[in-house]
């Protein structure tokens, strides 16, 4: 099965540009698999800090995982709205998506800043550190995806995407679906499973 | 008639159309109520594989099948499992020599 419909192929006859997101996101995997193992090798580590069930706010952060899950889906629907060459939709749900994504970005800096003012520093213990760096990684990727959405949705008013543009809109979205999948690891191991 | 044909063409490259994909965001939202829901009901021995099962099938569906992995080339989907389960791999041996699973 070859993807003859997307961009320039390569001599495999599939995208370039595909094969190469793919192989970023593979990557990637590695680097979040660091980040997760060594917080669940230290959550239980406090130093005299407070314990993750004491300052975990899971209503909330139950509502942020929903958000960022139903912006996957508002992506999704950028892409297929993009693939029959509907624009006016494309930007709308890009649009969306962003404002999905600045909302959980939005509620990361409020637990952050509630779990500072309980006592939990960047050094406080080795659990602050894991967990500081963890979810702050997954909060610059999530950034880094609302910006690349809303340059998108400029650049396609200006109508100069370069390549294809349902393929741009594409790669973006794979961005966009393995942060969110990154969350549905980090939600569970992170907030759901108790120390 | 237009916007009927785009769609026709759309679900045969991509394998779902919009309506599809509201129903995998729909499960996909059960399946994290459901998740919500054992932060507050004691599910006892089940507790801890519920919620990995539950993790693994939102994973895998948003991977298959908002990101196409499922109805696109299979080379995307050696290159990313590949990482994946590289990742896992390395992981899982670096925890253990840590005694992380037997704790």
């Amino acid at each position: 099965m070859t993807d003859v419909t997307h961009g320039h192929a390569s001599s495999t006859g599939i995208s370039n540009v595909k094969l190469g997101m793919w192989a970023f996101l593979g990557s990637e995997c590695l680097l979040f698999g660091g980040l997760i193992s060594t917080y669940m090798l230290y959550r239980g580590r406090v130093s005299g800090g407070p314990r993750p069930s004491q300052i975990f706010d899971i209503p909330f952060t139950s509502v942020s995982s929903f958000v960022l899950l139903m912006s996957s889906l508002t992506m999704v629907l950028a892409v297929s709205a993009a693939h029959k060459d509907d624009d006016r939709k494309t930007n709308l749900w890009l649009t969306v998506t962003a404002l999905l994504g600045a909302t959980f970005v939005g509620g990361q800096v409020y637990e952050f800043t509630a779990f500072y003012k309980e006592g939990l520093g960047f050094s406080t213990s080795l659990f602050g550190s894991s967990f500081y760096t963890l979810t702050g990684f997954h909060g610059v990727h999530v950034t880094v995806g609302i910006i690349m959405l809303m340059s998108l949705v400029g650049i396609l008013k200006r109508s100069s995407v370069p390549g294809k543009k349902a393929e741009v809109v594409e790669m973006i979205g794979l961005y966009w679906h393995f942060v969110d999948i990154v969350w549905i690891i980090i939600f569970t191991l992170v907030y759901l499973i108790p120390v | 008639m237009t916007t009927n044909t785009a769609d026709t063409t759309h679900e045969k490259q991509h394998g779902m159309s919009d309506a599809g994909y509201i129903r995998i965001a729909i499960i996909l939202a059960a399946i994290t109520g459901l998740e919500v829901s054992t932060y507050y009901v004691d599910f006892g021995v089940l507790f801890l594989p519920a919620l990995l099962i539950m993790m693994v099938i939102k994973f895998v569906m948003v991977v298959s099948y908002f990101m196409h992995l499922k109805f696109d080339n299979k080379m995307f989907s050696f290159l990313f499992y590949a990482g994946l389960v590289l990742a896992i791999g390395v992981y899982a041996a670096f925890l253990a020599t840590f005694k992380f699973f037997i704790q």
